[in-house]
């Protein structure tokens, strides 16, 4: 037994040793040096200096920092909830449907496409000469070009665009392993088709649910790209303050301390996530048994209709 | 008999094919897809504005023949692309196999640790390396962009094989060490080609995304190590050309082409991205 399990750990060891030298070198160690970084003082020409110091996080607090912080997280809030409104049906319909492959395909390529590509894509129907525009001037609704791009709205909508597919897949795959006769069962017992969906369907799907939340809500969160590309001065994320901080201001530090922060809200959205997804699995175990002992009863039902029939 | 009928009464009408769910997802594919749908109309016009004037193929003659830069992009990026994602197919493998049926000591810390560079934001995987880098003084360049790229695919390679490992019979593995194969022997001849699609499928997930990717490789790039994306970053800042709508539509059908190559894999992708 013994000899058994030190050879179960030689094996396993041999095998994911390099995979755990690459993420403890490459991945462990530069946010342990980020972690340090926040707690020193800056550089002069960018860099640290070797003295400790909690400048960084005060100047998070800063007003115009936390005033960004808050609109980080309205914009997350309200795009994480866009992408929900679209994501939760469409799962659902995919997963009823008989043409996944298809379904998938749709989802897949626009998400596959280079993100910058998408993002110029919305730049040139948004912009003041853009397709949208000549559109609404073409059909004599408006006369001149109107101020879509550059705003706040226009980040949420880009936002919305970007990762709705980061929800619609985790849903999809969860409620296709859903087994929809259930809802079918509820309605017999009387329940509304909306009572039946949030009492049965949605405690079966929580962990996919958790895992298209998380997968939306920490990448808009930090994102940085679309509020650089298509935002105002309105729509500046913590992502942007991060950026800059490097690359401008030369502010290492506080670069840092973002990040510490941001990298620790990922962490808790993790374990959520690994917590939940065990749970949605032990609901799926149960109701697996459920269904088999189900066809059980109805196994039996059936023998028992076959014998009246032989004794009729 | 009167209750089964009602009952399958009930269920087809509950897949109407326009209903509410439908609906939904009909208008998120529209939504998807309209933004493509217009930059592919704008690379067959002549103008360089937005107005559209007459179908022309003038952009993508100058993609093709007048745009050394970007072909140079591209085949940096095709390098980083192929090198990383095959370091990260081997690493992310080997530990899934290693993690699936193995206790030892460090696996909780391997397992958890996998997850985190799938959630982290870009932008703070890109600082930390930047940092990294200049902490240990490696110049940036293609060396320090595919090791970034590596890093960040990892985690899809493991969660992909992994998932492969949940379907295969252990007892298989079992029965060839019992019958006197070799620890190589079992990898090779049993676990490998079981598990090739999943390995498949974390090779063209990493591939796609270091083609795509654009946060982290613009920090962890040097001088004449660009990316493409990093080109389309630098022509939409700087001076929006046409040649960038004749690059999108390429790239799109470049897209659907491996999409449909890989079209036995979408499912157990969809399940892990």
């Amino acid at each position: 037994m013994s000899g058994q399990s030190r050879r179960e750990a030689r094996r396993g060891l041999a095998y994911s040793a390099p995979m755990g030298l690459w993420f403890t070198i490459f991945f462990v160690l530069p946010l342990t040096i980020i972690l340090i970084y926040s707690f020193l003082k800056r550089g002069l020409y960018g860099g640290v200096t070797g003295e400790f110091s909690l400048v960084a996080y005060q100047q998070m607090f800063n007003p115009s920092f936390g005033r960004i912080v808050l609109r980080t997280i309205w914009i997350s809030i309200v795009s994480t909830f866009g992408c929900f409104v679209f994501a939760l049906p469409a799962g659902y319909a995919m997963a009823r449907s008989k043409h996944q492959t298809l379904l998938l395909f749709l989802i897949i390529i626009p998400f596959w496409t280079n993100s910058l590509i998408r993002i110029y894509a919305w730049i040139s129907i948004l912009s003041r000469e853009g397709f949208l525009n000549q559109m609404l001037m073409k059909l004599g609704i408006i006369n001149e070009g109107l101020q879509m791009i550059y705003t706040q709205g226009s980040v949420i909508l880009v936002l919305i665009y970007m990762f709705v597919p980061f929800a619609v897949l985790p849903l999809f795959t969860t409620i296709d392993k859903f087994d929809f006769s259930l809802l079918d069962a509820a309605r017999d017992l009387g329940a509304t088709k909306l009572q039946a969906l949030v009492k049965v369907l949605f405690p079966q799907i929580r962990g996919g649910m958790v895992t298209a939340l998380i997968f939306t809500f920490i990448p808009i969160f930090g994102s940085y790209t679309v509020p650089l590309l298509v935002g105002g001065k309105d729509s500046t994320m913590i992502g942007n303050i991060i950026v800059d901080q490097v690359n401008k201001t030369r502010n290492w530090p506080l670069a840092a301390a973002f990040s510490v922060v941001l990298t620790f809200l990922s962490m808790i959205g993790v374990l959520w996530m690994l917590s939940s997804n065990r749970h949605s699995e032990k609901l799926n175990a149960a109701s697996k048994l459920q269904d088999t002992t189900q066809q059980g009863v109805e196994k039996r039902v059936h023998l028992h209709h076959q014998d009246d029939g032989g004794k009729a | 008999m009167n209750l089964s009928s009602s009952h399958r009464v009930h269920r087809i009408n509950e897949r109407r094919w326009f209903s509410t769910s439908n609906i939904i997802l009909g208008l998120t594919i529209t939504f998807l897809f309209l933004p493509l749908f217009v930059v592919v109309l704008y690379s067959f016009n002549d103008s360089k504005g937005m107005a559209w004037t007459q179908p022309s193929l003038r952009w993508y003659r100058d993609l093709f023949f007048s745009s050394p830069a970007l072909w140079k992009a591209f085949y940096n990026s095709a390098v980083v692309a192929l090198t990383s994602g095959l370091t990260a197919t081997i690493l992310g493998a080997l530990a899934a196999i290693g993690i699936k049926w193995n206790r030892f000591r460090g696996k909780a810390y391997i397992a958890t640790i996998s997850y985190l560079p799938m959630v982290l934001p870009e932008v703070i995987i890109g600082i930390s390396m930047l940092i990294f880098f200049s902490w240990i003084r490696m110049p940036l360049g293609m060396f320090t962009i595919y090791v970034a790229h590596t890093t960040f695919n990892l985690p899809f390679v493991f969660l992909l094989v992994g998932a492969r490992l949940d379907e295969f019979d252990y007892s298989t593995i079992e029965a060839a060490r019992d019958l006197g194969a070799s620890e190589t022997q079992t990898l090779w001849k049993v676990v490998v080609p079981s598990i090739m699609p999943g390995i498949l499928s974390g090779f063209l997930m990493s591939v796609t995304m270091s083609l795509e990717d654009f946060v982290i490789t613009f920090f962890v790039s040097g001088p004449g190590s660009g990316t493409l994306p990093l080109y389309v970053y630098s022509m939409i800042r700087y001076g929006v050309s046409p040649v960038i709508n004749a690059l999108s539509f390429v790239m799109i059908v470049g897209t659907m082409l491996l999409a449909w190559v890989f079209r036995r894999f979408l499912k157990t992708i969809a399940a892990n991205s």
